[in-house]
């Protein structure tokens, strides 16, 4: 579990910063509970290095090699059936381990049954496409090298797929500012204008409750009110809100609750 | 044959009304303001049932247009992402000028809620605006208050001046 912090301040931080926050792990129950989860990871282990495998919220997970990920996902779809890559990314694990951790969700219509394919890569060390034998692992692939930056080899369109192609760095990284780095800041600007009109437009505003009384282009002060563009000065004189009807006009008149009458009798 | 009856003593006595050339321009562009359909978001929808029949742009003269070449106004509605600012940008500069820009919405005023690395933070970083129209997402009635807003901007405006080139840059 987490160690508890205070969070009396909470309020006062625009957003919770505590990202390295790893869940606490759902129990994990051993592959021969499953007849048909024994049965596919016998047949991967025939072959192929199974460094660790479990079951997990009814899912078999097995840890292998980088360098197998295709022929283990070749057993998988030819010898055990399964039929749909229902999910392939990478989740950033620099921080803790200096590795990324990259895994296929693997569904299997007939058997009714998900598999999860995992394997750790170092930083830049690129892991082989599965996109000749499931189609969805094109795009997948792509978000996974947009996202982080982990690079597939053999894929046949290796460009991002979210982010525009001119973009620098990988936003899903952990290291990457959630309100972004120097040049997602000024992208927009130095892609439509370029680079000299940065001072023109000036950097964004990230505070979203900003309040600036002197910048009267903008904002204004309730009930000290200037022209816009005007100077705003610090004993800039009150002009009390008023309402047209305080002194009455036509067919109008401010009810006065000192001139209310109260009635106590009602058979007055 | 219909019977028309002139009388000849009022309005100097013809059956015309006299205007100056700034009221008359102003009163053709502001009562036809053909919008470009720009939803980028949810508050596209609410763009969409102001055009619908039960707010009726169109008794505003507000046609929402296909291309940026047949329109006055552009109605930002929705997240700017960084990816898509320079076809903002590109669709501005495809409108013919007098051309105006509404900023519909928290997220195409400021980024809104979208405080992260890929949004732009406010339109008026990518083109210039005319009228911000906060709200997440702004209702119909207020989208058409600021289409007023903005007609009487347009009659307050000197129509016989060339307009003052907006640039942001």
């Amino acid at each position: 579990m987490r160690k508890y912090v205070p969070k009396d301040d909470v309020q006062k931080k625009s957003y919770y910063t505590d990202r390295f926050w790893v869940a606490p792990q759902v129990a994990k129950s051993p592959v021969e509970s499953d007849d048909v989860f024994a049965s596919d990871l016998a047949a991967i282990k025939a072959k192929f290095e199974v460094i660790d495998s479990y079951i997990q919220v009814e899912q078999m997970v097995v840890v292998i090699n980088p360098a197998d990920n295709y022929a283990v996902a070749q057993i998988l779809k030819d010898e055990c059936d399964y039929n749909q890559l229902s999910e392939c990314s990478a989740i950033d694990w620099l921080a803790k381990k200096g590795q990324f951790e990259v895994f296929y969700q693997f569904l299997s219509m007939s058997k009714r049954k998900r598999v999860r394919i995992k394997c750790f890569i170092d930083k830049d060390q690129a892991v082989e496409s599965l996109n000749p034998l499931y189609r969805s692992a094109d795009w997948a692939e792509r978000e996974m090298y947009d996202m982080l930056g982990v690079k597939v080899n053999n894929h046949p369109y290796m460009k991002r797929i979210l982010m525009p192609d001119d973009w620098v760095g990988h936003p899903l990284l952990k290291t990457y500012p959630l309100q972004g780095d120097e040049a997602a800041s000024w992208y927009e600007v130095d892609r439509i204008y370029g680079k000299e009109a940065r001072d023109i437009i000036g950097p964004e505003n990230r505070e979203p409750a900003e309040v600036n009384r002197y910048d009267t282009e903008r904002f204004g002060r309730l009930g000290h009110e200037v022209s816009r563009g005007e100077e705003f000065k610090e004993d800039q004189a009150a002009k009390p809100l008023g309402y047209q009807e305080e002194g009455g006009v036509f067919a109008v008149s401010k009810f006065q609750e000192d001139d209310a009458v109260v009635i106590t009798d009602r058979k007055r | 044959m219909a019977q028309h009856q002139v009388n000849y003593t009022q309005d100097g006595g013809l059956p015309v009304a006299l205007t100056s050339v700034d009221k008359i321009v102003n009163w053709g562009r502001s009562n036809s303001l053909w919008a470009m359909t720009y939803g980028l978001a949810c508050c596209g929808i609410e763009m969409m049932a102001s055009g619908a029949s039960r707010y009726d742009f169109d008794r505003f003269g507000t046609i929402f247009r296909a291309s940026p070449r047949q329109s006055d106004l552009m109605i930002v509605a929705g997240t700017l992402t960084k990816k898509h600012a320079e076809f903002i940008k590109r669709l501005y500069d495809q409108m013919p000028e007098p051309r105006w820009v509404i900023s519909m919405g928290s997220c195409a005023n400021t980024g809104g809620m979208f405080n992260t690395y890929a949004t732009v933070q406010g339109v008026d970083r990518v083109i210039p605006v005319d009228l911000y129209l906060p709200g997440c997402a702004p209702r119909p009635e207020t989208l058409q208050y600021a289409v007023m807003m903005l007609q009487k901007k347009i009659r307050s405006e000197k129509a016989g001046k060339s307009q003052r080139q907006k640039r942001l840059v």
